[in-house]
């Protein structure tokens, strides 16, 4: 019994996670229905700059040595946190900006330049050795320059290839995306894992019965609460969550309500980026996980198996989705099958396509005629 | 106010609007009618930038509006209540209400009134506030989906087939808030099937047979043109 509870609430702290992860896929999928498989790699991103913000860029003190500086600690992990969700929803927001919208609406010139840009980098980086002498300052003012070289040739290759709205373009390019992003990450974080060390207090509590809960993972399900209900607040209450669910019923009528659909689109995706950057953040700097930049593609796909658990499209589906992982995780890990905790994932995913593919808080729309 | 200059549409290989010219003046009720799939719809999208037209030139107040997209339209004054109603069906009638006045967002006063003024013109609304659109009847849809497009406070409203699918008795009822809402002000583009309906409401009216325009002249002839009754008011 008190096992049965151990492992609820270790799958309750990894349901939200998970939950965090999942309302962004949701959300995305609601207004665009496009799966942004690309959005692990912001939770991946988010873990990162928790990373860095402990470690380098805030003034943490190592709780070992100067243990009376929990307090300082503490707001600043505030800091670290908001620091985190702000990146993550500025990247959300680039890769609408340059990956999907040019689908929606042709890739304009400024898409051009920016896809120069990041063809130009690697491409001067294959000549590496001829830079090294010179400097890294160099290699950055060649590699914008190559950029801009590259971009008749990107627009070049759009005219030939024709974007178009088709789903399979829009898969293809959400894994594109994906994969640059682990990769990129490979380049500038370096492949070998990192992690934190102790910069908060860690208190356990007894729970009658003789459950133990940790600080760090009462801290991950309170935060993920709040931004939970936040979340709730800004699509019921606020004028761009309005626009967002009128979006996600009926996009071209919200084109007539005089909604700006591209702008309300990218707020989407700043808030699934901020979701999944906190719980990067929160991962990195609570759980001691070792943290690498493919660190994303789990969490990131078991989330997105939440998402569907709980009903594409719809939030109350992701929160409860991704407890019910969770917990199936958890309980999975326990046992004596704990080889296939990460299998447990597409199991479920399996079984959910062939007994209920709308999910079970989603409502099944009959296809537009 | 609006003008149309040999604006043709194509999907693809087809031709679904050939060199249409098309004029609504400021305080009219013009009527677009035609059988099904002559291209009425297409029009109505191609002014509002739904589709692209593949050649031509679209006018309002003296702008041209060819490339602008719908939602930069309702703030110039264009508001469409397109075909087959679309309402937020997962949305209360008050939210479907304050969507239409999307773009008069903070005047927190004009949208109260404005939303008192579409129960007035529809009291059934009124009793079901609070209740999710997508439980309406097709009869109350339809309202709302008036009242919606009301909201913008537009000066030229587009409105594609009102009377679809609706009681004998609610498109009467429809006919009537059209020509309440002209008298107000508001300069209407109707489509209609329903052609016999829309040319005793509208002054002016357009015949469109497969992507051309065939007749255009005052209502009031068309109605007593007997090719047009032929071929499009039965009988
Ligand atoms: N999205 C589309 N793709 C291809 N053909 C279309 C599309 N929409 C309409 N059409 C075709 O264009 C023609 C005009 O359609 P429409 O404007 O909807 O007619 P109406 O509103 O007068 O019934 C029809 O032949 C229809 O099949
Ligand atoms: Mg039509």
């Amino acid at each position: 019994m008190q096992q049965i509870a151990q492992q609820l609430i270790y799958g309750i702290q990894l349901g939200s996670l998970y939950a965090l992860i999942a309302l962004g896929y949701t959300m995305v999928y609601g207004v665009l229905r496009l799966i942004n498989f690309a959005h692990g790699d912001v939770y991946m991103v988010g873990a990162f700059v928790g990373f860095y913000a402990c470690t380098r860029w805030l003034p943490f003190k190592d709780l070992a040595v100067h243990p009376e500086a929990a307090g300082a600690n503490i707001a600043l992990a505030v800091v670290a946190l908001l620091l985190a969700m702000a990146i993550c929803s500025a990247m959300g927001v680039l890769i609408e900006r340059f990956a999907y919208r040019p689908l929606r609406n042709g890739l304009q010139k400024a898409d051009a330049h920016f896809w120069g840009l990041v063809l130009g980098f690697p491409i001067t980086g294959l000549f590496m050795p001829v830079f090294n002498g010179w400097g890294p300052l160099v290699a950055v003012v060649v590699g914008v320059g190559v950029g801009f070289a590259m971009r008749p040739l990107v627009a070049w290759l759009a005219r030939r290839v024709k974007l178009s709205e088709s789903r399979l373009n829009a898969l293809i390019t959400a894994i594109g995306v994906s994969l640059l992003l682990e990769n990129g990450g490979l380049l500038v974080f370096g492949a070998n894992p990192n992690f934190i060390p102790n910069i908060l207090p860690e208190r356990t509590y007894m729970l009658p019965g003789g459950v133990m809960v940790g600080s760090s993972q009462l801290t991950i399900l309170g935060v993920s609460l709040v931004l939970m209900l936040s979340l709730r607040y800004i699509v019921m209450y606020t004028r761009p969550g309005k626009a967002m669910r009128a979006i996600s019923h009926d996009i071209e009528a919200a084109k007539l309500m005089g909604i700006d659909t591209d702008r309300v689109i990218a707020f989407t995706f700043a808030l699934g980026g901020s979701l999944a950057g906190a719980g990067g953040a929160m991962v990195a700097a609570l759980t001691h996980v070792k943290i690498t930049p493919l660190f994303g593609l789990l969490p990131g796909l078991k989330a997105f198996v939440a998402a569907v658990l709980g009903g594409a499209g719809s939030l109350p589906g992701a929160m409860v989705g991704g407890l019910l992982m969770g917990s199936a995780e958890s309980f999975v890990a326990g046992s004596s099958l704990s080889m296939f905790r990460d299998a447990i994932a597409f199991c479920v995913l399996i079984i959910i396509l062939l007994v209920r593919p709308a999910g079970l808080m989603g409502r099944h729309v009959p296809e537009k005629v | 106010m609006l003008a149309l200059r040999s604006v043709s549409v194509r999907y693809g290989a087809i031709e679904a609007l050939s060199q249409v010219d098309l004029e609504v003046n400021q305080g009219e009720i013009v009527t677009l009618i035609g059988a099904n799939g002559a291209g009425k719809s297409t029009t109505i999208r191609a002014i509002c930038g739904q589709v692209p037209t593949s050649s031509g030139s679209i006018h309002f107040e003296g702008r041209e509006i060819t490339r602008t997209p719908a939602h930069r339209l309702v703030h110039a004054g264009i508001a469409q209540s397109p075909e087959g109603r679309r309402i937020f069906a997962n949305m209360t009638v008050r939210e479907n209400l304050e969507l239409g006045a999307f773009i008069h967002h903070g005047k927190h006063e004009q949208i109260r009134q404005d939303i008192d003024r579409v129960f007035q013109l529809f009291p059934r609304l009124s009793e079901r506030v609070n209740q999710s659109a997508g439980t309406l009847s097709g009869g109350e849809q339809q309202m709302l989906a008036m009242g919606r497009s009301l909201m913008a406070r537009p000066k030229l409203l587009l409105r594609d087939e009102p009377s679809l699918g609706l009681a004998p008795f609610l498109v009467q009822q429809i006919f009537q808030i059209i020509r309440e809402i002209n008298k107000e002000g508001v300069t209407i583009l109707l489509v209609e099937q329903n052609a016999y309906q829309a040319l005793r409401v509208a002054h002016r009216a357009y015949v469109l047979g497969t992507g051309s325009i065939v007749v255009s002249d005052t209502a009031e002839r068309l109605l007593a043109n007997e090719q047009v009754q032929a071929a499009y008011l039965g009988e």
